[in-house]
């Protein structure tokens, strides 16, 4: 062999090591997401579209593959309407009132007050996320409950003067769950858009002062335009697992009085695991699965996450 | 326009003492440099003007009245800052006409004068660009548009060239120059350039961890700076400093004796600058230890008797070269003798001889 040939066959295998390399690092970093993406995410998709045309019930035996399920949905089921006409006013009020709202409330008011004092009250405000879910239904349904010893009734009682007690379970379990996950959605925009208006440079409050805004003007022109991308991305997120979660309405009204705050999702929990029937579950599940899925992509196209998340950061000197 | 008054303001941030006494009376109209080195308190003082922080103490006059509780928007101060500070998500246009919201100017005129002061900075072909599509010296000047579409009272420069390149800076400066002359408008200029001071200037205040080292015009500066301070701070080449003592009218520095007039502190320190050295017949002998060509001139480091000694010569070819055998002299009149322990200008020391060992 001469010598340029073995030097390019030293190069060559230099470039497989390499190669390979590349191949082990991008298993290495990739692998465990992908493994949890498959496992967590594909594979439960899949399952459920076979099971949505199938007629599994409470035996989970399939016999046959069928439309019937969809069929069911679309024309069959009368109390499908109202259980999706609640779970819009259900996460279009939580999202509206607190998650967006009332979390870009306590981010400026909590961001407006000396460090100290803000963290303080953004403690507070995180405690129901911190606490268990359990616990944190329990301190509600003390507070809210029928008898005398109620928060609710003590301070009608006390500092009003009234008579009787009055049973918000039963007479307005609505904007019970409405508050009850309110409270504990609004620190999450809250933290998101405290680091956000955290990240406005403060020249820019410094030069708006000195151009003649006002507290509010600032609010408007200077810190309102740096959270829109922060605040679609709350919105998003939130529709998103509003849609999906049911776990404090389960431990705090059971879903009813009667069926009154059964939504979508829990719906679809009562009747795959309740009734038993598996099939037409696993059918309604594809309407959550499937536009939850667009939105993401959605979200992820119109957002541009990754520009989203360095936004705040370009301005920084 | 206004004249602007500091009387004994203080500034400090909890228990850090930024500004302990601050005085200073800046004439209505007067272009004024601030120069001092990197958090010796200039922005703060200009903060305070602007009204964006509150001295703790003292009183700081617009025109006589006190302001220290006046708020910034109510001020009518335009500054630039040194990051120039324009709202990302405003276009240009947006941001001049920013400060004019706030000001109920008829919407005709505000577009007129947002136009004006445009024209008068060259960006109104850039009125619809964002901040980000802009150099960094379109955005300067888009800074400056915005300060001055208020027709403020005081117009306050934070570092203004600093982010922008040698040649950009030298038109910059020029610029902003004619259009304080032009516009009379009081104007404070933060800078840690000495160069931009002196050249922009009617008159400097040197300052030094929080305190004004001398006020004056950027000659007397330079020519009679009252510390060692302000000695070494403007000038380049730096200024030669000698350490020295004096005794019965001599004054020894290394291996030199010299004769002084005056009556002069035991340790003292004596400044020679560069550009008053020069090469003779007779002198100081030393040997050249290191030649750096600058172009016009070239500045030479010599070995002498009293220490390494910087001399600047006119014309760009080295008449001398490394370890030459040379003789320095200069000027009595351009000696500069300073008390070493305080700091401070000897006024009526001199060397009693013009330069030679
Ligand atoms: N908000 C603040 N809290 C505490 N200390 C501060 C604050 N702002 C400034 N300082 C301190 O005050 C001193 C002066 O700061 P200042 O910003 O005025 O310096 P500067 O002269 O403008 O410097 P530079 O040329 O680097 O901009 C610094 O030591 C700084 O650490
Ligand atoms: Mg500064």
């Amino acid at each position: 062999m001469t010598a340029i040939t073995e030097e390019v066959a030293v190069r060559e295998k230099a470039m497989r090591a390499m190669r390979g390399r590349q191949r082990m690092n991008s298993i290495i970093f990739l692998g465990p997401a992908t493994v949890i993406i498959v496992l967590f995410f594909l594979l439960p998709v899949i399952v459920d579209i076979v099971i949505a045309f199938s007629d599994m019930g409470r035996d989970l035996q399939i016999s046959k593959f069928t439309t019937r399920n969809f069929e069911r949905a679309a024309t069959g089921d009368r109390r499908l309407p109202k259980v999706l006409f609640l779970t819009l006013i259900y996460v279009g009020a939580t999202l509206a009132i607190f998650n967006v709202t009332f979390g870009l409330v306590l981010a400026l008011t909590t961001t407006a007050l000396p460090r100290g004092s803000g963290g303080f009250f953004r403690t507070i405000w995180l405690m129901p996320r911190m606490s268990p879910s359990v616990v944190y239904i329990v301190l509600w349904q003390w507070s809210v409950h029928s008898g005398d010893s109620s928060l609710v009734n003590q301070i009608l009682k006390h500092v009003f003067g009234a008579q009787e007690n009055i049973d918000l379970l039963s007479n307005s379990p609505v904007p019970l769950i409405i508050l009850a996950n309110g409270f504990i959605g609004a620190s999450f925009g809250m933290i998101i858009l405290t680091s956000a208006i955290r990240g406005i440079p403060d020249h820019l409050f410094y030069a708006a002062r000195c151009d003649g805004a006002g507290s509010l003007a600032i609010v408007r022109h200077i810190t309102l335009p740096a959270l829109r991308w922060p605040l679609t991305y709350i919105g998003i997120w939130q529709t998103l697992s509003l849609m999906v979660s049911f776990e404090y309405i389960i431990l705090l009204t059971g879903g009813g009085p009667f069926q009154d705050t059964t939504v979508f999702a829990l719906y679809i929990y009562r009747r795959t695991f309740a009734s038993g029937q598996y099939g037409y579950g696993a059918a309604l599940a594809l309407f959550l699965i499937i536009p939850g899925i667009i939105i993401a992509l959605l979200a992820w196209r119109l957002t541009n996450m990754k520009e989203l998340l360095q936004e705040p950061r370009i301005e920084v000197h | 326009m206004a004249r602007i008054e500091f009387r004994h303001i203080e500034k400090r941030f909890g228990d850090v003492m930024v500004i302990p006494d601050m005085n200073i009376d800046i004439p209505d109209g007067e272009f004024v440099a601030l120069l001092g080195p990197s958090g010796c308190g200039k922005s703060t003082s200009l903060f305070m003007l602007a009204g964006v922080y509150l001295p703790t103490g003292g009183e700081l006059l617009f025109d006589g009245h006190r302001v220290n509780e006046v708020e910034a928007r109510d001020r009518n101060v335009g500054i630039v800052f040194q990051a120039y500070a324009l709202y990302p998500h405003m276009t240009v246009r947006e941001n001049i006409m920013f400060p004019l919201r706030f000001k109920k100017v008829p919407p005709d005129e505000a577009r007129a004068r947002v136009l004006e002061a445009a024209e008068l900075v060259q960006v109104s072909e850039l009125m619809d660009r964002r901040p980000s599509q802009l150099s960094g010296g379109q955005q300067q000047r888009v800074a400056l548009a915005r300060a001055l579409v208020k027709q403020p009272q005081l117009l306050l420069l934070d570092e203004p060239l600093s982010n922008l390149d040698a040649t950009l800076r030298l038109t910059m400066r020029s610029e902003i120059k004619s259009l304080q002359r032009r516009l009379g408008v009081t104007t404070i200029l933060v800078t840690h350039d000495q160069i931009e001071a002196t050249t922009m200037a009617d008159r400097v205040i040197c300052m030094n961890k929080g305190e004004i080292e001398q006020i004056g015009s950027p000659d007397d500066l330079y020519l009679r700076p009252n510390t060692l301070f302000v000695a070494g701070f403007i000038g380049s080449p730096p200024i030669n400093l000698v350490d020295g003592q004096a005794e019965n009218g001599h004054l020894r520095a290394g291996e030199g004796t010299f004769d002084v007039t005056g009556s002069l502190p035991r340790r003292v320190t004596v400044g020679l600058r560069a550009e008053h050295m020069r090469f003779g017949d007779a002198g100081m002998p030393g040997r050249v230890r290191q030649v750096e060509p600058m172009g016009r001139e070239t500045l030479y480091e010599v070995d002498t008797d009293i220490g390494t000694i910087r001399v600047l010569e006119a014309g760009s070819t080295a008449a001398h070269r490394i370890d030459g055998q040379v003789k320095i002299a200069f000027d009595r009149g351009d000696t500069l003798i300073f008390d070493s322990d305080t700091g401070r200008l000897v006024p009526d020391a001199h060397f009693a001889a013009n330069g030679s060992a």
